[in-house]
């Protein structure tokens, strides 16, 4: 049976190629997709990743004034060092940095750019997983004494010295301020809006006094030991703030309290989105490619209207007819799955290396591509066979 | 070994219904050589239809080798037609992209004969209906008419029916291999197969043993040829001549 479905085709290649073509533009363009949507999703992953691991974010709420006019989420100034510290000692196994953040113009032999100036501490590195390039970051005494240090990001670095220069031991200009370079971080390879090499990071103390003004921090970075941890952890830390900040419904609460798992899942989704619409544009070139199938199976079973009724006149029964058309339509969008399978995989390597966009391409994409065209032939293919298998063999000997 | 009991074929068109056979019997044994011959719109195509086991009658019994099959659903009449009927087409009907072999082939892989026994079996058929050898492989539309007919002929004598049922098989043929086609059947008739021809040409039935006439759906003369006596004969040179006409149409 195969190999008479496998002369067939192969007696009528044209046809067969142009027929095969609609599957393997088909599948190849939703194997191409779903690459891309699986590999930016990756690259998100990572990236959110990059920021810290097992972190938490305790933001302050909306300031509120008595005449109800909120200045938005985070404009508070309500948690402070002291939460921190609170936090550090209190909760078990985690790590704490506070931070304060303002945007301030920076200056530098001649250089200037305006940056995200970060007021820290030294947990900050492993808390957000961020190492060091050259130097080292802020310590202790430092951060305590309030000294004018400050640790360029690398793309601070780029604007202020040239790319890729030794920025350590130079001096640079924060506002009003000289601050001497202690050191650079190595990149994270962001890029765009909220760029996380585009910073400078200072003592959280120096921030304090000498930029902002105020005790107050606008955000604290916490790391639970484990992932599994992080529940317990965040419902402490709720908890606690609750309690330090005298409120006792935690409706009414002044801060907020997100993890990362939250933002990837929340960017996951996003792209998970993007992915399924991807494919299913993809999807429908695959439903015209097997529209295309079933049309060339009512064509060639009108064609061979009187190969049938000799088929059926020498013995064929109806499920012999029907299944060799069946096979014919599935050997056809399966040898086209194969070669769309190959042409995608060929397309998301391109993608990746031409458009610099990063691609995963999964075995169990293959696998379920593989399933679908299968299936589309069955379905496709379906119709057509059972009209030939239905065909009188006296009407189908008779037919010209 | 066939029998024909009172069969009636009617066919509903709307409200008009045709009777194209009223009441039809008649028994055809083993080894013989028999013509249905008939006008057409005569019925015989309704009745090849029947002997062929393509279509079931609307009354009556069609018994082949013992057993009646007027009730038999399409997949039963299917499985009979290939064990028990050779046929042999007008228009040949091979498959114009296959070789000679694949199209004797044909029957065979519908009766689950195992694919390395096929090609010997098709080679011993071929053989039989005198066709060169050098011809096996070659694609069936390559072929000369007489060649194509005598590779359907093979073919309905692959599967070593009890009967080989040819309709009009020299209609698309020139007059010299008309000849060469009928003496064919002639000689598969001294083999001792049974045949069953089907034609409107009164020269065409002349070469059977005997010839069943038929009109308006009813058998009007069933007689044995006066030539008869000719049918192990070989023929030398095409020096046959048929039958006046008189002798057979009623």
């Amino acid at each position: 049976m195969l190999e008479q479905t496998f002369w067939f085709l192969s007696s009528n290649k044209v046809r067969s190629g142009l027929t095969m073509l609609g599957i393997v533009v088909g599948i190849g363009s939703v194997i191409a997709m779903i690459s891309v949507g699986q590999g930016a999703q990756a690259s998100i992953k990572d990236r959110i990743t990059a920021i810290g691991s097992n972190l938490i974010i305790v933001m302050p709420g909306a300031q509120r004034s008595p005449g109800s006019i909120s200045a938005g989420r985070g404009s508070a100034h309500t948690l402070t060092q002291a939460d921190a510290d609170a936090i550090s000692s209190q909760i078990s196994n985690v790590k704490v940095a506070p931070e304060l953040d303002s945007r301030k113009q920076v200056a530098a032999k001649g250089n200037n750019t305006n940056t995200q100036i970060i007021g820290t501490v030294p947990a900050y590195t492993d808390v957000r997983n961020e190492a060091m390039d050259s130097g080292s970051f802020i310590t202790g005494s430092e951060d305590r004494s309030s000294s004018k240090v400050a640790v360029l990001g690398p793309s601070a670095r780029d604007d202020l010295f040239g790319t890729g220069a030794d920025a350590v031991g130079q001096e640079i200009r924060i506002g009003s301020s000289m601050f001497k370079v202690i050191g650079v971080t190595a990149s994270k390879g962001g890029s765009g809006f909220n760029n996380p090499d585009d910073a400078i990071y200072i003592p959280l103390g120096t921030m304090q006094h000498y930029l902002v003004g105020g005790s107050y921090v606008s955000s604290i970075s916490v790391s639970a030991a484990s992932q599994d941890a992080m529940p317990g952890v965040q419902q402490q830390l709720a908890d606690l703030l609750l309690q330090r900040h005298r409120i006792s419904n935690p409706a009414m609460a002044d801060f907020s309290v997100m993890n990362q798992q939250d933002i990837i899942s929340t960017a996951s989704s996003v792209t998970q989105t993007l992915t399924l619409l991807l494919a299913s544009i993809a999807g429908i070139s695959l439903l015209v490619g097997g529209i295309g199938i079933m049309n060339m199976m009512l064509t060639t079973v009108t064609e061979r209207t009187r190969e049938i009724g000799l088929r059926k006149s020498v013995g064929a029964k109806k499920g012999d007819i029907s299944m060799q058309f069946l096979s014919e339509s599935v050997m056809l969008t399966f040898l086209g799955g194969a070669i769309g399978i190959v042409l995608g995989f060929a397309a998301s390597l391109a993608i990746s290396h031409l458009a610099n966009m990063p691609t995963s391409f999964s075995y169990s994409s293959v696998i379920l591509v593989f399933g679908v065209s299968a299936l589309i032939g069955i379905v496709f293919g379906y119709y057509p066979a059972r009209r030939a298998a239905n065909l009188s063999p006296i009407v189908a000997l008779r037919y010209e | 070994m066939i029998e024909c009991i009172d069969i009636t074929k009617k066919y509903v068109n709307g409200d008009t219904e045709t009777v194209a056979l009223g009441g039809v019997s008649f028994r055809i044994d083993a080894g013989e050589f028999v013509a249905i011959i008939g006008p057409s719109g005569s019925g015989k195509s309704t009745l090849m239809h029947i002997l062929g086991a393509l279509d079931i009658p609307t009354s009556g019994q069609f018994l082949l080798d013992g057993q009646d099959v007027s009730d038999f659903g399409d997949d039963e009449l299917a499985e009979l037609r290939n064990r028990k009927i050779g046929f042999v087409f007008q228009a040949f009907n091979l498959l114009p992209r296959a070789n000679v072999i694949r199209n004797v082939c044909l029957p065979l892989l519908y009766a689950k004969v195992p694919t390395t026994e096929r090609e010997e079996l098709a080679k011993q058929a071929l053989l039989r209906t005198g066709l060169e050898e050098d011809s096996f492989y070659k694609r069936s539309n390559q072929l000369s008419g007489g060649q194509q007919q005598r590779v359907a002929i093979a073919r309905a004598l692959v599967t070593n029916p009890a009967m080989i049922l040819a309709d009009e098989p020299t209609g698309n043929l020139d007059s010299k291999t008309e000849k060469i086609v009928m003496q064919t059947f002639q000689q598969l008739h001294s083999e001792g197969r049974t045949i069953v021809l089907i034609t409107h040409e009164a020269e065409i039935a002349a070469y059977a043993q005997r010839v069943i006439t038929i009109r308006d759906g009813s058998i009007v003369a069933d007689r044995l040829n006066g030539n008869s006596g000719a049918q192990t004969e070989v023929i030398p040179g095409g020096g046959f001549a048929p039958p006046a006409a008189g002798t057979v149409s009623a």
